[in-house]
């Protein structure tokens, strides 16, 4: 199903024409309008003119998340301080967060990519969408309410609340949909569990999306079964629309990023230079309609690959592949560099372990794994849990070149937060 | 017969715990074993009542299984536990764990095994005695 078919499907030289036309127009207002880019292009000597083919992308200064830190709260505005209609911030782990306006056209088109994306995985007016994300300053909430209320399902702006709470919604408005953060999702499935409700039967869940937290196929599969309903990978970030910018269409292979919006870079993290296409490197995003704040090569810090062959779904929106993880999440123990996302790729692949983990860096530099046992997979025989504990560490090994020390904790014990999952702790004396 | 196995934290403390919701939920112990492998352990009871017990741990969020075990009854004299591990050694049953003691001038071995129904045969082929749950309660 198609909510913009023409847009969604434009041949590749009709895209691409449109892509230019956009960031030549992109790239003249930032220099008409943003100090900040202004000095940008004299000190790399570049006029608007310049930009003559997509390939001259490359020779745009790069925009990093310090450059929001520093022009915070509006030095990157391209529209007079009255124009936007609203604000997100990102949250920074230390002091001020980035400030992101939108102008009214801005918060039109975040709402209508929400609309192709709920669309492309079959969801219709007829679909009741549980926002189990938070509203507020976060995107994950207001966006994709407007984008659902768009398609026409009836929203329910639950927000992240208690557990009780959604449930009861879920059960009185027939909820068929649900936005959640994916280690929620696997949290709230046991609490189903504990509450003798069988998702199957007793409520009409069919599709989660979920988002806003690197996660692993591994995960998505164990949430599908955990409610037996579909999953979708929803791609996102505050400092483009929220979520919404890259999203799976009905054949879950790959996150279809909406090209006609942003123009698609992966480049070397370390030196910045662009890489060829679908190989792994950090993925860089130029806004190609933004108003109020467009940012020119952005860099996401998120890790991943262009899929370049073509969906069979007919978009031809280039996908990417599964966020490996951000660059600021690669932890370094005793020199090897690890992202979390490999030990949840483990985890979720082995069926006696539970939904939460914690990873616990202490000592020198010392590695220890919290592991939750799922509900089931324990069945009194001490000598179970030690082969368990022993399998995993040399799936550990195997897979980080670091041999962590693996604890098993009884199911439900490790800390459940209503945000974000906090996966690490580190408290090393380095 | 069943014994309630719980899973329990190698920290200071945690025997208490579980032992307290126990002894809050009136049930009484009869045997206890805790096999600890580095930072986690099993805690297996023989109690008068299971049910109740295995409902009083889940309630405190605690991971609670069902296991099953023979009681076996053996002459208390030198030669007995002899008689049974050969028996099940000819028939090619491992012994996975196994404690036993002396009460009233009565030999009981409980064992586990992967292969229960296979060993409660041949044990009662030999003439052994298998004591059920009753039994064990009222020695």
């Amino acid at each position: 199903m198609f909510w913009d078919r023409e847009s969604e499907t434009l041949a590749r030289p009709a895209l691409e024409r449109f892509q230019l036309g956009q960031l030549q127009e992109t790239v003249r207002r930032v220099a008409q309008r943003v100090p900040f880019y202004q000095r940008k292009f004299a000190e790399l000597g570049i006029k608007p003119e310049d930009i003559k083919s997509l390939e001259d992308a490359r020779r745009l200064p790069f925009t990093a998340s310090a450059d929001l830190f520093a022009a915070y709260p509006d030095g990157l505005l391209a529209v007079a301080a009255d124009e936007p209609v609203r604000l997100h911030t990102s949250s920074g782990t230390t002091g001020k967060p980035k400030a992101v306006f939108f102008s009214r056209n801005d918060i039109n088109n975040s709402a209508e990519l929400m609309a192709r994306s709920l669309v492309m995985t079959g969801v219709t007016h007829k679909d009741v969408l549980q926002n189990m994300m938070s509203y507020g300053l976060f995107t994950g909430g207001l966006v994709m309410h407007y984008g659902a209320e768009r398609v026409g399902c009836l929203v329910i702006p639950a927000g992240p609340g208690t557990s009780e709470r959604q449930l009861m919604l879920m059960q009185d408005f027939h909820t068929t949909a649900v936005h959640i953060l994916p280690s929620y999702a696997l949290y709230f499935a046991r609490f189903l569990e504990q509450r003798g409700v069988n998702p199957r039967k007793d409520l009409k869940l069919r599709k989660a999306f979920v988002g806003a937290e690197p996660h692993t196929e591994e995960t998505r599969r164990r949430i599908e079964e955990a409610y037996g309903i579909d999953v979708y990978n929803s791609y996102g970030l505050t400092e483009m629309n929220g979520p919404g910018i890259g999203f799976e269409c009905e054949h879950k292979a790959g996150l279809h990023l909406w090209e006609d919006h942003f123009l698609i870079e992966i480049v070397d993290p370390v030196s910045g230079q662009p890489l060829p296409e679908g190989e792994r490197g950090e993925l860089v995003l130029t806004t190609l309609r933004r108003e109020a704040m467009p940012l020119l090569r952005y860099r996401t810090h998120d890790i991943t690959s262009i899929i370049p062959e073509p969906c069979a779904c007919g978009r031809t929106h280039r996908r990417l592949n599964r966020i490996v993880g951000r660059a600021d999440d690669m932890l370094i123990v005793r020199g090897v560099n690890i992202f979390p996302q490999q030990i949840e790729r483990i985890l979720m692949s082995t069926p006696q372990v539970g939904p939460n983990y914690l990873i616990v860096l202490e000592g020198l530099d010392d590695m220890a794994i919290q592991v939750e046992l799922a509900s089931a997979g324990f069945d009194g025989q001490v000598e179970h849990l030690s082969g368990l504990r022993h399998q995993l560490a040399e799936k550990f090994k195997t897979e980080l070149y670091v041999r962590p020390k693996v604890e098993l904790v009884p199911a439900g014990s490790l800390p459940v937060t209503e945000g974000k999952a906090k996966r690490v702790i580190d408290r090393r004396s380095l | 017969m069943n014994l309630v196995a719980v899973f329990v934290e190698n920290k200071p403390g945690q025997t208490a715990r579980i032992t307290k919701v126990l002894a809050d939920a009136h049930v009484n112990i009869c045997w206890v074993t805790i096999a600890h492998s580095g930072s986690f352990g099993v805690m297996k009871f023989l109690v008068n009542n299971p049910d109740q017990a295995v409902l009083s741990l889940q309630e405190k969020g605690l991971m609670v299984s069902r296991l099953e075990v023979l009681a076996i009854e053996a002459p208390n004299q030198p030669g007995s536990l002899q008689a049974v591990a050969d028996c099940l050694a000819q028939h090619g049953i491992n012994l996975a764990n196994c404690s036993g003691f002396v009460a009233n001038h009565r030999a009981i071995l409980i064992i586990e095994t992967p292969d229960l129904a296979k060993a409660r045969a041949v044990l009662e082929q030999q003439g052994l005695r298998l004591l059920t749950p009753e039994e064990m309660l009222s020695l």
